[in-house]
């Protein structure tokens, strides 16, 4: 029962990523070799679409992924599971604990969860980095230099201080306009 | 009803209309919730924020959800975070469906190469200032460190990982309390 499947396994992701929709990336990015519903690759287009799409990026993914898998009623079925262990969590918290992120305990466990997502989004990143820069289809490494020219140029330009407040969906049209232009 | 459906089209408007999510809603989510509808102030914004940060979740999901409850019990929360999320499934539903015939057309196909790099940029980006709001000492360096490299070396499973850091967390802040004792 693929539905099943889908309710669990986003159920859990929605439980665990904590600190925004980024968060969600590593455990989507272990979903593609735990079963066959979609490639890193196409993990890289959910995410750039997710990106590209006006709503929470987290919210779009768990959309993307579970249409890609199981149509609409997957769509369906992923995004709610996504959002129902915080719809349960935040109601509990606002009925009983109104000064919850200053709980001592609250605070350590974040101190401990911070650096690891950081660490965990990293490396998730880095395996989209290696399949977007990089082809290794035929055992040797080819290089897509033009794209690692762009995209170098691209992630420079977002960590200059006057062009950091510049809109992603910007950088994003920048970077369609550029494929389409350089034929990546 | 009125107040429910209030809710839901808010959240919808504010859902439909940002990119981003997180923090890039933060001005729209404002000029919403504070200035048109009353029913939070600026400083209850910013602490739904911090504990839409330090919960489960999508943070702008958890806020819909907060600000739901709030103004209208269980049903409230529930509508709020209808609302938040109907937008991006009715989208995501119909540009993967639009994008399934054009996937052929190499048009299409370049335009999804360059976003791809863009997205590389932007992400590494948000790598490197999560890493530097969250490594706040050596602990948080070598947690940082050794959850990288379990995450490419080992088969142990992403959730695992995140629990064991949270009590990593705990246990050394309670052990620090109490030396200080």
């Amino acid at each position: 029962m693929i539905y099943l499947t889908l309710f669990i396994e986003f159920f859990k992701i929605g439980l665990f990523s904590i600190g925004g929709g980024m968060a969600t990336v590593p455990f989507l990015m272990e979903l593609t070799t735990k079963y066959t519903w979609f490639s890193t690759e196409e993990l890289a287009n959910m995410i750039a679409i997710s990106e590209s799409t006006p709503g929470p990026i987290g919210i779009n993914m768990a959309t993307f992924a579970g249409f890609h898998t199981a149509g609409i009623p997957g769509a369906l079925t992923a995004t709610f599971a996504l959002v129902s262990p915080a719809l349960v969590i935040i109601i509990i918290i606002a009925k009983f604990m109104a000064n919850f992120s200053d709980n001592k305990y609250v605070k350590s466990a974040f101190y401990g969860i911070r650096p690891m997502i950081a660490a965990l989004i990293g490396f998730a990143v880095w395996q989209i980095v290696g399949i977007t820069f990089a082809d290794t289809s035929n055992g040797t490494i080819t290089l897509h230099y033009s794209a690692v020219i762009i995209g170098l140029i691209i992630f420079i330009l977002t960590q200059i201080k006057p062009l950091k407040k510049i809109h992603p969906i910007i950088w994003i049209i920048v970077g369609a306009a550029s494929g389409i232009f350089f034929q990546l | 009803m009125k107040k429910l459906w209030e809710l839901y089209s808010t959240f919808f408007r504010i859902g439909g209309l940002t990119f981003g999510g997180g923090m890039a809603m933060l001005p729209m989510l404002k000029r919403e919730v504070v200035i048109k509808k009353k029913w939070v102030t600026d400083e209850e914004v910013l602490d739904i924020y911090a504990i839409g940060q330090c919960t489960p979740g999508i943070i702008a999901v958890n806020t819909s959800t907060y600000i739901g409850y709030q103004q209208a019990g269980i049903g409230g929360a529930v509508c709020g975070t209808l609302g938040m999320v109907s937008p991006s499934v009715i989208i995501i539903c119909l540009i993967a469906s639009i994008l399934n015939q054009f996937m052929g057309e190499p048009t299409v196909l370049h335009a999804l190469a360059g976003i791809r790099v863009a997205v590389c940029a932007l992400m590494l980006g948000t790598v490197i200032t999560l890493a530097r709001a969250g490594i706040k000492d050596k602990l948080g360096l070598i947690l940082f460190l050794a959850g990288f490299l379990l995450a490419t070396f080992s088969p142990i499973p992403t959730i695992i990982l995140v629990i064991c850091a949270a009590g990593v967390g705990i246990f050394v802040n309670v052990r620090r309390e109490k030396n200080r004792k």
